[in-house]
C-alpha cells in the first residue's frame, strides 16, 4: 500500500479508435499537497482525474489513491476522495439545499446530521441566500461552489478539481481560489487540480505537473520550473511599425527569438538580464527609437513552451484577470 | 431502499417541476380520445364491435399513450444526468447501480398514478363506467402503472445506451408507430387488411390494450387480463434488464 496521497504508475488511457490520451504516467502528490496538472485542452488531464476517481479503468499501469488502488479497490478510493469534475454536475430543476441533502443523504448521513452538515457548508460556500432557489437560475459561479460543497460532504481526504475556474468571472475566480487554499492549509485536504490557466498553477499549487500529448513533461515546484528555464526574456515594441524587422535584427544579436506581441520583437537572454543595458546601447545606436521595451521573468509557459515548443497560452482560452 | 427512495424523490420532484413533461403527457392523450370518439364513433355500427360508445372503446388508448410519455419522461431524465455529468457525480457516492434505476423507474410511476387518476376520472365522467366496478377501476390503475415501468424502462435503456437526449427523442416516434399498429382503433377480428391484422396480433400493445378494455366494457376477463399485464410485465421485465445492463456500461466505475 503507498503512503502517497496519489500516486500513479505507467497509467495508460486508450481510447477504441483515438490516440493514447494518457500515456505511461508516473506521478507522486503527497498528503496535503496541491498538486496543479497543468496543460491544453486534449492534454489529458480529466482522462487522468477519471481514473484516478474510479470513473474510468486504465488500460494499464497502476494508480493509487489514498493508498487503495484505483481498479481492485474502488469503493475505499471512492469514500476518501471528493471531486468537482469540468462541468458542474448539476440538476437545474433542484435547488442548492435539496442538492447538498441528497448528497449528505447518499453518504449516509440522516436527520439532524444531514441538515447541520448541509448548513455548515452553504455558508462556507456562501450559497446560505441562495439556498433555497433552484440551481438553474444559478450563475457560473454559485454553481461551482455548490459543486465544490456537495464534493466536501463527507469530508473527503483528498479533493480532485477538475478545471474549477473554467469560464468563470475574476471575482467567482478569486473566491474559489481562497476557499482551495482554505481547506489545503487549514484542513489539511490534499488537492489535485487540473487546469489549463498558468495563473491558476501559479497561485495555489504547491508542485506542478505539465502535461501534453499523455506525457508529464515536466514536474517541479513552479519556482524551481521557472528557475530550470532561468534567463529572461526581453520584449521590444518600435515606435515605428517599419522598424519591426530592423528591431528583430538588433535582438536576435542576444538570444533566440519567443512568441511575444505581434506589434513587437522578443528574445530569451542568453546572458540573463545583465544583458538588458546592452540591448538598449544596440538599439540606440541603430537609431530605433522605442515605444515600450518589457523584461519578463521566466513564466510557467516558458516551461511549457521550452518542453513541448509550443505555447500554452496560444492553446488555452483566454483567462480572466484574478481581481 | 432509501437510496432507492432519495431518488425516487428527486425524480417526482424535478418531472413535477417540468411543466413541459407533465401537461402534454396529459393533454394529448385526452386529445386524442376526443377526437377519436367523436370522429370514429361509426365504427360502432361495424357488426361485431363490442360496444355502442366508441369513448368506452378508446379509453383505453389515453392510458397506453400516456405511458408511452412515461418513456420520454425516463429517457430524456436519464439523458440529463448523463450530459450533465449528475450521473458521474452519483458514481462517486456509494449508490448501488440498481437503486439509481429503481429510483427513476419509481418516479415514472408517480407520473403515471397522476396520468392514470386523471384518464381514470375523465373515463368515469364522461362514458359510462367501468364495466368490472371499483375492483376493475383499480386493475386498470395497477395495469397503467406497469405498462408506464415497461415503457419508462425502455426509455431508460435507449438514454443510457446512446447517452444523449436526442437519442430519445428519436425513439419516440416509434413508441407511437407501435401504438398505431396495434388494435387501438379497431377490435382485431375486424381489421380486414391482413398484414395489418398480423401485425396487431402480434404487436404486444394490442394486448395492453384489450386488458383495459376487458375492464372498461366486458366486466372481468381474465384471459384479457392475463395478457395484458403479462406483455406489459414481459416488456418491463426485458427492458429494465437492459437497461441495467447499459447502465453497467455507462456508470463504469471500477
Amino acid at each position: 500500500m503507498s503512503n502517497a496521497a496519489i500516486e500513479t504508475s505507467g497509467l495508460v488511457r486508450e481510447f477504441k479508435k483515438g490516440p493514447r490520451a494518457v500515456d505511461g504516467i508516473d506521478l507522486r502528490v503527497e498528503p496535503g499537497e496541491v498538486y496543479g496538472f497543468l496543460g491544453p485542452n486534449g492534454a489529458g488531464k480529466s482522462t487522468t482525474v477519471h481514473m484516478l476517481t474510479t470513473l474510468l479503468p486504465p488500460t494499464a499501469g497502476r494508480a493509487w489513491v489514498a493508498g487503495h488502488d484505483v481498479v481492485e479497490d474502488g469503493p475505499a478510493v471512492r469514500s476518501a476522495i471528493g471531486a468537482a469534475l469540468q462541468e458542474a454536475a448539476l440538476d437545474p430543476y433542484l435547488t442548492g439545499r435539496e442538492h447538498m441533502r441528497l448528497q449528505t443523504a447518499l453518504h449516509g448521513m440522516t436527520g439532524k446530521e444531514s441538515r447541520e452538515r448541509t448548513d455548515v457548508l452553504l455558508e462556507r460556500v456562501g450559497l446560505v441566500q441562495a439556498a433555497d432557489r433552484r440551481v438553474g437560475g444559478y450563475s457560473g459561479g454559485m454553481k461551482r461552489r455548490l459543486d465544490l460543497a456537495l464534493a466536501l460532504v463527507h469530508r473527503p481526504r483528498i479533493l480532485f478539481l477538475d478545471e474549477p475556474t473554467t469560464g468563470l468571472d475574476p471575482q467567482s475566480r478569486s473566491a474559489l481560489w481562497e476557499e482551495v487554499q482554505r481547506l489545503a492549509s487549514d484542513r489539511g485536504v490534499t488537492v489535485f487540480l487540473t487546469t489549463q490557466y498558468l495563473e491558476e498553477a501559479d497561485v495555489l499549487a504547491d508542485r506542478v505537473g505539465i502535461i501534453d500529448r499523455g506525457h508529464i513533461v515536466a514536474e517541479g515546484t513552479p519556482e524551481a520550473l521557472k528557475d530550470e528555464i532561468g534567463r529572461p526574456s526581453v520584449e521590444v515594441i518600435p515606435a515605428l511599425a517599419e522598424d519591426l524587422p530592423h528591431t528583430r535584427q538588433v535582438l536576435s544579436r542576444f538570444g533566440e527569438s519567443v512568441t511575444g506581441s505581434p506589434k513587437g520583437a522578443s528574445v530569451r537572454l542568453a546572458g540573463g538580464d545583465a544583458q538588458l543595458a546592452e540591448v538598449v546601447r544596440a538599439l540606440d545606436s541603430e537609431d530605433l527609437q522605442i515605444q515600450e521595451l518589457q523584461l519578463h521573468a521566466p513564466t510557467l509557459d516558458d516551461v511549457f513552451l521550452a518542453k513541448t515548443g509550443r505555447s500554452l497560452e496560444g492553446e488555452a482560452e483566454p483567462a480572466p484577470a484574478a481581481a | 431502499m432509501n437510496e432507492v427512495l432519495l431518488l425516487a424523490r428527486r425524480s417526482v420532484v424535478r418531472t413535477l417541476r417540468q411543466p413541459a413533461m407533465i401537461v402534454p403527457a396529459l393533454v394529448f392523450p385526452l386529445l386524442l380520445l376526443s377526437i377519436n370518439s367523436s370522429g370514429l364513433e361509426s365504427a360502432t355500427h361495424l357488426p361485431g364491435f363490442p360496444t355502442d360508445s366508441y369513448f368506452q372503446f378508446a379509453l383505453a388508448i389515453a392510458f397506453v399513450q400516456g405511458a408511452l410519455f412515461s418513456a420520454n419522461s425516463a429517457g430524456t431524465n436519464v439523458a440529463s444526468d448523463i450530459e450533465s455529468g449528475f450521473l458521474n457525480r452519483l458514481s462517486l457516492t456509494p449508490l448501488r447501480r440498481v437503486s439509481l434505476i429503481l429510483g427513476q423507474l419509481t418516479g415514472i410511476l408517480a407520473l403515471g398514478l397522476i396520468q392514470a387518476l386523471t384518464f381514470l376520472g375523465v373515463g368515469l365522467a364522461f362514458g359510462e363506467g367501468i364495466a368490472a366496478g371499483v375492483g376493475g377501476a383499480v386493475v386498470i390503475v395497477l395495469l397503467s402503472l406497469t405498462i408506464s415501468l415497461a415503457f419508462g424502462s425502455i426509455g431508460a435503456f435507449v438514454a443510457l445506451r446512446a447517452g444523449n437526449g436526442e437519442a430519445v427523442q428519436g425513439v419516440f416516434p416509434l413508441f407511437f408507430a407501435a401504438l398505431f399498429l396495434s388494435s387501438m382503433t379497431l377490435p382485431r377480428d375486424l381489421i380486414e387488411i391482413e398484414w395489418f391484422q398480423t401485425v396487431a396480433t402480434w404487436n404486444p400493445v394490442s394486448y395492453m390494450l384489450e386488458g383495459f378494455r376487458s375492464l372498461v366494457i366486458e366486466g372481468w376477463n381474465a384471459e384479457a387480463l392475463a395478457l395484458g399485464f403479462g406483455c406489459a410485465a414481459g416488456v418491463a421485465v426485458i427492458a429494465m434488464a437492459a437497461a441495467s445492463s447499459a447502465l453497467r456500461t455507462r456508470m463504469v466505475r471500477t
